[in-house]
C-alpha cells in the first residue's frame, strides 16, 4: 500500500493503482453486492407502484360507475357491472400481496398506499349504495384473501397453509381504511346533489344523517390519526355542508308544496336546479 | 358494525400505535445521547495531541458501543419485530450515525472499511431481515458517506499536527470508496442528495495530497520511510 503511495506523482502508476483497485478491491466486492439489494429492492418498488396505479383507475371508473345507479331504472345491473370490476381490483391486490410475500409489509407501504385508499373508497361506496351502512375494515380484508393452488411453499410462512393450496391475504391497514373513507364522503355529496337533480327526495336526508355519523367519528379521532386525516376533515366539513344544505333547502320547499307534487317540482326544476346546486 | 362502533375500533388501534411511538421515541432518544458521547470522543483525534491517542480514544468508543448494544436490546423489545419498517422513520437516523461512529472506529484503528456484517456486530444487531432487528443497506451506506466527510476533515488536521502520509492513506481509501459508490444505481432519494456530496470530500482531500506533493512534503517522508 505504501509503495504504491510512495510513487503516486507518476500519473501512469496510480492509474494503474486505481485500476486493479476497482477490479479487485474488497471494497468494490462489497458494493457490488449492495448494488444487487438495492436494484432488487427499487425493482419491487416501482413494480408496487405501477399495480397500485392500475389499481386507482379501476378504482376510479367504479365509482364513475357506480354513480350512474341514481339515474338508471335498474340499479341491479349497475352493481353487479360493479362488482365485477372490484373483482378485477382484488385480483390486483392479489398480485401485491404476491410481491409481499416474506417482506416487510410497511417497507413498501408507501408505494400502494394510494391505490388502496382508492380501492377503500369504491368497495365502501357500492356497499353503502347497497346496505345503506359502512363497510366495516373487517368485511374488506376478508375479501382480500386469495388461494394459490401452487405446491409447497418453500419458506412455509406462517400463514395458515392449507394441504395443497396455499392462503394469501392481504391486510388494509387501519390508515389507509380511515382515508378511503374520508374520501368516501366526497362521492356521497355527489350522490347526494345528483340524487335531488333526479327528484329523489329519501336519499339526500339518509346521507346528510350518514355522513354527520362519519364526520363525529372522524372528530372523535381528531388528531391521534395520521397527518393526511386532518386535511380530509377538512374537505368532509365543506362536503356536509353542502348536503345539509340540500336537505334544508328540500325541507324549505317541500313545505310549501303537496306531498303528492313533491316529486312533479322536483322533476320540473331539474334542469334549472342542478347545476346550481352542483356548484353550490 | 355500527360507524361509531368501526370509528372508536380504529381509534383504539391508532391511540395503541401513537403508545408504541412514544415508547420508541423514549429509548432513540437515550440512544441519541450515547452517540453524542462517542462522537465527543472520537472528535479529539483531530486535536493536534489526539493523533497519538487514535487506540486509546478507540477503546474508549468501543467501550461505549456496549452501552449501545444494551439500549438497542431495549428498543427491540418496545414492537414486533416483523415492523421494522413501519417505524423505521424513528432510528433511521440515529442508526445512521452509529453505524458512521463504528465506521470510523474502525478506520481509525485498521485503515479499512467496515463491513456491513461488523457494524451489526458492534451494534448487537443483525445483518438479514429475517432474524429480527436488522441494519438496512441505505442505512449502512448513509453511514459510510458520513465517515467520507469526516475523513476529508480529518486529512486537513492531520496535515496540521504534521502528519504528511495519512492524508495519502486516506485519499487511496476515499477513492476506492467513490469507485464503490458509483457502481450503485441510486434512486432519487436522502442516499443519493448524501452521495453527490462525496465528491467535494474527494476533491477536498485530492487538494491536500496536491498541497503535500508540490512541495515534496509527501514524498520526502514517504521515501524517507521506505528507505
Amino acid at each position: 500500500m505504501n509503495k504504491r503511495d510512495g510513487e503516486g506523482s507518476s500519473r501512469k502508476n496510480a492509474d494503474a493503482a486505481r485500476e486493479q483497485s476497482i477490479s479487485s478491491s474488497p471494497v468494490v466486492a462489497a458494493f457490488k453486492v449492495f448494488q444487487q439489494e438495492l436494484d432488487t429492492k427499487h425493482d419491487k418498488y416501482e413494480r408496487l407502484v405501477k399495480i397500485s396505479r392500475d389499481i386507482t383507475i379501476e378504482s376510479k371508473r367504479t365509482i364513475f360507475l357506480l354513480h350512474r345507479v341514481t339515474n338508471v331504472p335498474n340499479t341491479e345491473d349497475v352493481l353487479k357491472e360493479a362488482d365485477l370490476k372490484l373483482e378485477g381490483v382484488r385480483q390486483k391486490i392479489g398480485q401485491i400481496a404476491e410481491e409481499l410475500r416474506g417482506e416487510d409489509f410497511y417497507q413498501f407501504h408507501r408505494a400502494f398506499t394510494p391505490g388502496i385508499q382508492e380501492y377503500v373508497e369504491a368497495v365502501s361506496f357500492s356497499h353503502y349504495i347497497r346496505h345503506r351502512s359502512l363497510i366495516s375494515l373487517e368485511e374488506i380484508n376478508a375479501r382480500l384473501v386469495y388461494m394459490r393452488a401452487e405446491g409447497v411453499d418453500p419458506k412455509g410462512s406462517g400463514e395458515g397453509v392449507a394441504p395443497g393450496a396455499q392462503v394469501l391475504t392481504f391486510h388494509v391497514t387501519p390508515s389507509d381504511y380511515l382515508l378511503g373513507v374520508a374520501d368516501l364522503t366526497g362521492e356521497l355529496m355527489r350522490m347526494c346533489i345528483s340524487s335531488v337533480g333526479n327528484g329523489d327526495i329519501d336519499t339526500p336526508f339518509q346521507l346528510s344523517q350518514f355522513l354527520r355519523q362519519i364526520h363525529d367519528g372522524f372528530s372523535y379521532i381528531g388528531n391521534t390519526g395520521p397527518y393526511e386525516v386532518s386535511k380530509k376533515l377538512h374537505t368532509l366539513r365543506q362536503s356536509l355542508g353542502k348536503v345539509e344544505d340540500a336537505c334544508y333547502t328540500l325541507r324549505v320547499r317541500g313545505s310549501e308544496i303537496p306531498k303528492h307534487m313533491l316529486a312533479d317540482v322536483f322533476c320540473s326544476r331539474t334542469a334549472l336546479l342542478d347545476p346550481d346546486e352542483g356548484v353550490a | 358494525m355500527s360507524v361509531t362502533e368501526m370509528f372508536s375500533y380504529i381509534q383504539g388501534f391508532l391511540s395503541a400505535d401513537q403508545d408504541v411511538r412514544e415508547e420508541i421515541r423514549k429509548v432513540v432518544q437515550g440512544l441519541e445521547q450515547t452517540a453524542r458521547e462517542i462522537l465527543t470522543v472520537l472528535q479529539s483525534v483531530h486535536q493536534p495531541s489526539g493523533f497519538k491517542e487514535i487506540p486509546s480514544k478507540c477503546a474508549k468508543a468501543r467501550e461505549l458501543f456496549c452501552t449501545v448494544k444494551t439500549q438497542i436490546g431495549d428498543l427491540k423489545t418496545k414492537f414486533p419485530a416483523e415492523q421494522y419498517y413501519r417505524f423505521h422513520e424513528h432510528w433511521r437516523f440515529v442508526l445512521q450515525r452509529l453505524t458512521f461512529l463504528a465506521a470510523f472506529v474502525v478506520y481509525l484503528e485498521s485503515e479499512n472499511l467496515v463491513t456491513r456484517e461488523e457494524v451489526a456486530q458492534i451494534l448487537g444487531i443483525e445483518v438479514v431481515r429475517e432474524k429480527g432487528f436488522h441494519l438496512d443497506v441505505e442505512d449502512y451506506l448513509a453511514g459510510v458517506l458520513i465517515m467520507a466527510s469526516e475523513l476529508s476533515r480529518l486529512a486537513v488536521n492531520s496535515v496540521t499536527a504534521g502528519d504528511y502520509n495519512r492524508p495519502l492513506r486516506i485519499s487511496n481509501f476515499i477513492n476506492d470508496l467513490d469507485s464503490g459508490f458509483r457502481l450503485l444505481n441510486l434512486k432519487n432519494d436522502p442516499l443519493r442528495k448524501r452521495y453527490d456530496g462525496l465528491k467535494y470530500d474527494v476533491k477536498k482531500i485530492e487538494e491536500v495530497v496536491y498541497d503535500l506533493s508540490i512541495r515534496g512534503l509527501a514524498k520526502e517522508s514517504e521515501s524517507s520511510g521506505d528507505k
